[in-house]
C-alpha cells in the first residue's frame, strides 16, 4: 500500500473534508513560521544593534550567536510561572492568550506569495479583517496591566492603551488610501493591482502626486506606534516603568507577550509590503516573480522594512508621554484626514 | 451567504491558536520548578516592600482619549465601504458626487476634532 493511499484511507476514516485537513497543516506551518521568524528577528536585531551600537552582540552560543535565541526560548520554558499574591488570578492568565491569538491570526491573510499558494487564505474583507484582529490587542494588553496588581503594570497597561488606540485612528485612515486605489480590500486585489513595474507600486505611483507615499510612511510611523519600538515604546520605557505591562509575568506566560510583539513587527511590515510596496512582484517585469521567487521578492521587501524599524529602534531616543499623544491627535490625524480626502478626489475623477 | 463561507478558517486557526498555548503551557508545566515563596509573589517594586494600592487613580485624559477614539475610530469605519466603491462610482460618473457627499460627513467630523482641538482636550 503506497503512502498516498494510506492518507485516503485515513481521511475517509476521520470522515472530515479536506479542506479542514489542509487548513489544520497550514495552522501549524504558520505557527512553525511565527516562531522561526520571531527567533530569527530578535538574533538579527540583536546583532544589528550592537552593530550600530559599536558593540558585540551575542556570539558565544553556537557560531557567532545564532543558537542565543533558541537557547533563550528554551529558559522562558524552563522559568518558574510566578502568579503575584495581589494578582487578580483569572485575567492575569487570560490575558497573554488575548495578546497571543490576535498576533496569530493576524497571519492568516498575509499573501507570502503568489495566491492561492502562499496565501494561507484570501479573505474578501482582506485588510479591515487585519485591523479589526488585531485591535484586540489592546484588550489584552490593559487586562495584563490591570490583573498583575503592580504600580508599574498598571501604568504600563494604561498608558499602552492610550497609545495604540490614539494610533490605531491615523493608521486606518493611511490604508484607506490603497484601498481607494484599488477598489477592494482583499490583500491579494490590492497586491495584484500594484503589478510588477516598481513605478506602478503605491507608494511609488507618480499619478497620484507622492501622496499614496505620504500615507506609506504614516503607516509605518503607526506601526511603530502599534508595535511598541523605540520611539515610541513607552509602555515598557525600561528606565522609567521597568517593563510596563507585562512586568509580573514571568516564563511561558511572558514568552506569549514576547512572540506577539515580534511577530507584529513582521505582521505590519508584511502588510505595509502589500499595501504600498508591490507584494509579491519583483520590481521590474523581466526579473521572475512567480513560484518560490515571489516568495523570495516578499520576504526580501518585508524584511527590509523590518531592518529600517530596527535601525530606527537602535538609534534614537525615546520621546515622551505627551508629545507622543499629541503628535498622534494634533498632527497624523489631520494629515492622514486630508491625505484621504485629496487622494479619494484623484480616483473620484479618473 | 457565499461570502461568509471562508471564515470557517479564521475559526478553525482560532481553534489551533487556542491549542498551540496550552501545549506551550503544559510543557514548561512539565519542566518548570515550583516553589513560591512569600518574597516571590509580592508585586514587583524596585526591590523595596510595596506602597500603597496598585490600583491607583488616573488623570481623566486617559478616558477622554477613549472617547476621542471611539468616536474617529466609527467614523473610519463608515470610510471603509466607501473607498471600496468609489473607483467603480467614479466610473459611471457619480463620482464627484459621492466625494462631496463623504467630505461633507468628514467636514462635521473635522469641526468637531477642531472643537476638541481648541477645548484643550487633545492637550496631554
Amino acid at each position: 500500500m503506497s503512502l498516498t493511499q494510506l492518507c485516503e484511507r485515513l481521511l475517509n476514516w476521520t470522515g472530515l473534508p479536506v479542506e479542514v485537513w489542509v487548513g489544520l497543516v497550514v495552522a501549524v506551518i504558520i505557527f512553525l513560521f511565527m516562531t522561526v521568524i520571531v527567533l530569527a528577528v530578535v538574533y538579527l536585531f540583536r546583532k544589528f544593534a550592537g552593530f550600530i551600537q559599536l558593540r558585540l552582540g551575542p556570539r558565544y552560543v553556537g557560531p557567532r550567536g545564532v543558537l542565543q535565541t533558541v537557547c533563550d526560548a528554551v529558559k522562558l520554558l524552563a522559568k518558574e510561572d510566578i502568579i503575584p499574591a495581589e494578582a487578580d488570578k483569572g485575567i492575569f492568565i487570560a490575558a497573554p492568550l488575548i495578546v497571543f491569538l490576535p498576533a496569530y491570526l493576524a497571519y492568516i491573510v498575509i499573501p507570502f506569495g503568489q495566491p492561492p499558494h502562499f496565501q494561507p487564505k484570501d479573505l474578501n474583507l482582506g485588510i479591515l479583517y487585519v485591523l479589526a484582529i488585531t485591535s484586540i490587542t489592546v484588550v489584552g494588553i490593559i487586562t495584563a496591566g490591570w490583573a498583575s496588581g503592580s504600580k508599574w503594570a498598571t501604568i504600563g497597561g494604561m498608558r499602552s492603551g492610550a497609545q495604540l488606540i490614539s494610533y490605531e485612528v491615523p493608521m486606518s485612515l493611511a490604508v484607506l488610501v490603497p484601498v481607494l486605489i484599488s477598489g477592494s480590500l482583499s490583500m491579494k486585489d490590492i497586491a495584484e493591482m500594484q503589478g510588477d513595474r516598481i513605478w506602478y507600486w503605491n507608494a511609488f505611483n507618480i499619478s497620484y502626486f507622492g501622496l499614496a507615499f505620504i500615507a506609506f510612511v504614516i503607516y509605518m510611523i503607526c506601526a511603530l506606534a502599534e508595535t511598541n519600538q523605540i520611539p515610541f515604546d513607552l509602555p515598557e520605557a525600561e528606565s522609567e516603568l521597568v517593563a510596563g505591562y507585562n512586568v509580573e509575568y514571568s516564563g511561558m506566560r511572558f514568552a506569549f507577550f514576547f512572540l506577539a510583539e515580534f511577530s507584529n513587527l513582521f505582521v505590519v511590515c508584511a502588510i505595509a509590503t502589500t499595501l504600498f510596496l508591490g507584494g509579491w512582484y519583483a520590481p521590474l517585469p523581466f526579473l521572475p516573480d512567480d513560484g518560490f521567487w515571489s516568495l523570495l521578492w516578499f520576504m526580501l521587501k518585508t524584511l527590509t522594512l523590518v531592518f529600517i524599524v530596527l535601525w530606527i529602534r537602535s538609534t534614537y531616543p525615546r520621546v515622551r508621554i505627551d508629545q507622543l499623544m499629541e503628535f498622534a491627535w494634533k498632527r497624523l490625524f489631520p494629515i492622514a484626514l486630508i491625505d484621504l480626502g485629496i487622494v479619494s478626489l484623484i480616483v473620484a475623477l479618473r | 451567504m457565499h461570502f461568509a463561507a471562508d471564515y470557517w478558517y479564521v475559526a478553525l486557526f482560532a481553534l489551533m491558536g487556542v491549542i498551540f498555548i496550552f501545549v506551550a503551557l503544559f510543557l514548561a508545566w512539565l519542566i518548570r520548578p515550583h516553589n513560591p515563596t512569600p518574597d516571590k509573589l509580592m508585586p514587583y517594586e524596585c526591590s523595596v516592600r510595596p506602597v500603597g494600592e496598585a490600583r491607583v487613580q488616573f488623570r481623566i485624559i486617559f478616558y477622554l482619549v477613549a472617547l476621542l477614539f471611539l468616536a474617529f475610530d466609527v467614523e473610519v469605519v463608515f470610510l471603509f465601504p466607501w473607498a471600496v466603491v468609489l473607483r467603480e462610482l467614479g466610473s459611471i460618473g457619480l463620482g464627484l458626487l459621492a466625494w462631496f457627499d463623504m467630505m461633507l460627513f468628514i467636514g462635521i467630523l473635522l469641526l468637531a476634532w477642531l472643537y476638541a482641538y481648541r477645548k484643550g482636550m487633545l492637550d496631554w
